[in-house]
């Protein structure tokens, strides 16, 4: 095991890079998302399509809602850098 | 059915639609490719080298089941039955995840097996153990054969590949991921796509429900009437037309035995809480699963209820009048996308589905491979290979699952109705498997053939019931108990599980017991109680006990069902 763990990150023996990176992955894919969607919603929302959602501007909405959800992420990788709980051995 | 999908409708999907799906994909093969690198040894590969925290493989125990059959199934169970879909989260899984955390986890994980079959074997020999690796294994075979049907029926309906292309082509990046990272890439794949499921689905549901003028729009305008709003008795649900035994067999049937059965020795699920890092956060992986599990019924039989009034197609098949254009109630949520959702959110949503149906198929033959690997293939073939050996036999599995899934994909698509196909499924497994389970962990008696009789006989009074019944086999079925639908799976399930105690009861007293000494850890009585709980578990604080985790769960749960009875 630390041998392995030792080869992977050189200078942190112990640390489970793993567990830091899939809340920055889940942070950046969604906050993508939220980008892309919110810039939709402000340039591209056409007629046709806000008549669709009855005038409601859902790439708007959705992606700022996206966009919020990835900063909570990206704050919680940053201020609880490992999730590993203290009872492991 | 599947030459109906090659031409009913089709998602108009652009550049924007496109770029965000691409990007998913990439991310998905960037996880495999990441935990490739961690792989060392077979227990890296098969159970993650037992090292995630419990939050992750919480998220992925109820990802891996939010496949085709969850989004699909549910969201077409609502909207044909209403309200009363609520049962399969609220009266089904949760109280069993529940269940699972605190009861069964401690054998699970602190007995030290690879596999719940390896449990079985441990327990009862050899014997039961055959039976339960075998039934497994197929069972995984034809449900991921179901979500790739799935996923394929996207790609189909996406890009107008025919469906045997889209069959290969979407077979080839789940298998590339899951030989690539084994459990580990599956895992991590499987919290990011809940996520990715979440944003697609939330969404949806809220411009649904806006267009359909809220919960009240709802209320006033679903079809048949009233009856649709209320969960209590369910009798359009069960088919029994007598409210008493249609409650009895959504709380016996549905709740205790199916639900039980599936989330407490189905391997697949209980493969992702083997994976975590220490006894309670392996407890507490089903508890935090099933907080969001309360709430994914809100996000899929509600759209499910809303299309059934908005969606011109889902409304005339419901009322039985009217051109339906060919659609079933399994298309409620892709005709909700592709008339609600605009460019952009249109390729989340399609991502997510993507995601859910690579989430249940990948968790499928993840779970199959390690049984085959330590179960069969080290069991009764090959023992006594270096560790290498069996990474390498588990890899091969996975390529051949994968191939067998594209062949029973073919086979579901000739049910019409996914959840029935499944319940029957599930019924002929699950049931007899839970009944063997509990009655071994707590009667230290019980022996070995008893185990396994319990499960043949089990399993054969399901498909007796099943045949009996009016449709659990189609055209096959005699029609004898004037039961249908999701009541004659009820009914299947619980005779099983009547049958299998009845059975292994009588057989016990009929052999000899086991030495109580082999049984340690397996059996409660025999299991000193200090193994059953983390040495520190008093030290926790209270959102990581998974009691008290689960105390606040079940209220939860019991005020949601009276909420929406």
């Amino acid at each position: 095991m630390s041998e392995r763990t030792n080869e992977e990150t050189g200078k942190a023996p112990r640390q489970k890079a793993g567990l830091f990176d899939i809340r920055i992955i889940i942070g950046g894919l969604i906050g993508a998302y939220g980008v892309i969607l919110v810039l939709l919603g402000l340039f591209n929302a056409t007629d046709e399509e806000l008549a669709r959602g009855d005038g409601l501007n859902i790439n708007l909405w959705g992606g700022l809602g996206m966009a919020a959800v990835a900063i909570a992420f990206v704050v919680w990788a940053r201020v609880r850098p490992v999730v590993v709980p203290v009872e492991k051995e | 059915m599947l030459q109906a999908a090659d031409d009913t409708f089709r998602l108009n999907a652009n550049f924007f639609d496109y770029a965000i799906i691409a990007m998913y994909f990439a991310v998905v093969i960037g996880i495999g490719v990441m935990a490739r690198r961690q792989v060392s040894s077979s227990l890296d590969f098969f159970l993650s080298g037992r090292s995630l925290p419990a939050w992750v493989t919480g998220l992925a125990f109820i990802s891996a089941n939010l496949g085709a059959v969850e989004i699909m199934g549910m969201s077409a169970n609502g909207a044909e039955f209403g309200a009363a879909t609520f049962h399969y989260f609220w009266i089904g899984a949760v109280p069993a995840m529940l269940f699972l955390g605190i009861v069964m986890m401690p054998f699970y994980y602190g007995s030290g097996v690879r596999s719940v079959p390896e449990f079985m074997r441990r327990r009862f020999g050899t014997g039961a153990h055959l039976v339960n690796a075998l039934s497994f294994s197929i069972a995984q075979l034809l449900i991921a054969g179901i979500n790739l049907y799935l996923l394929a029926t996207i790609v189909n309906r996406l890009l107008g590949w025919p469906l045997w292309v889209s069959l290969i082509a979407a077979a080839v990046v789940v298998l590339s991921y899951i030989t690539l990272g084994g459990l580990s890439a599956a895992i991590y794949n499987e919290v990011l796509q809940f996520f990715v499921i979440v944003a697609a689905l939330t969404p949806l549901t809220v411009v649904a429900l806006h267009k359909v003028g809220g919960w009240e729009g709802i209320k006033e305008k679903v079809q048949p009437g009233p009856e649709q709003l209320s969960s209590w008795p369910g009798t359009d649900l069960t088919g029994i037309s007598d409210p008493f035994w249609s409650t009895v067999g959504i709380v016996f049937g549905l709740g205790f035995v199916l639900s039980f059965g599936y989330w407490t020795t189905n391997f697949v699920e209980v493969q992702r809480a083997m994976a975590s890092d220490s006894l309670s956060s392996a407890r507490r992986a089903p508890i935090i699963g099933a907080f969001p599990k309360m709430f994914i019924p809100f996000i899929v039989i509600i759209p499910g209820m809303a299309a059934a009034i908005i969606i011109p197609e889902i409304a005339n098949l419901k009322s039985g009048e009217g051109d339906s254009g060919g659609a079933t109630y399994n298309d409620a949520i892709l005709l909700l996308m592709r008339d609600l959702l605009p460019n952009g959110m249109l390729g989340v949503a399609i991502a997510g589905l993507l995601a859910s149906f690579m989430a249940g198929m990948a968790a499928n033959i993840s779970a199959f491979n390690t049984v085959f690997s330590y179960d069969l293939w080290q069991q009764y073939v090959k023992k006594d290979k270096p560790d290498g050996y069996y990474t390498f036999v588990g890899r091969i599995a996975t390529v051949a699952a994968t191939v067998i899934a594209i062949g029973t994909a073919w086979f579901a698509s000739n049910y019409d109705n996914l959840m029935n196909y499944l319940q029957t499924l599930f019924g002929f497994f699950n049931a007899p498997l839970f009944a063997t389970f509990i009655l071994g962990m707590f009667w230290k008696r019980m022996t070995a053939t008893a185990g396994w009789t319990g499960l043949v006989s089990g399993t054969a009074a399901a498909v007796a019931v099943a045949f009996l019944s009016e449709d659990a086999f189609g055209g096959a079925s005699t029609g004898l108990i004037p039961l249908s639908g999701q009541g004659a799976s009820f009914a299947a399930a619980g005779a099983a599980f009547v049958v299998d105690i009845t059975v292994s009861i009588i057989v016990t007293f009929m052999t000899k017991p086991r030495d109580p000494k082999e049984l340690e850890g397996l059996v409660y009585s025999l299991t000193p109680k200090e193994s059953l709980v983390d040495p520190d578990a008093a030290a926790l604080p209270w959102y990581q006990s998974p009691t008290k985790l689960a105390g606040i769960g079940l209220v939860i749960v019991i005020v949601l069902n009276l909420m929406f009875r």
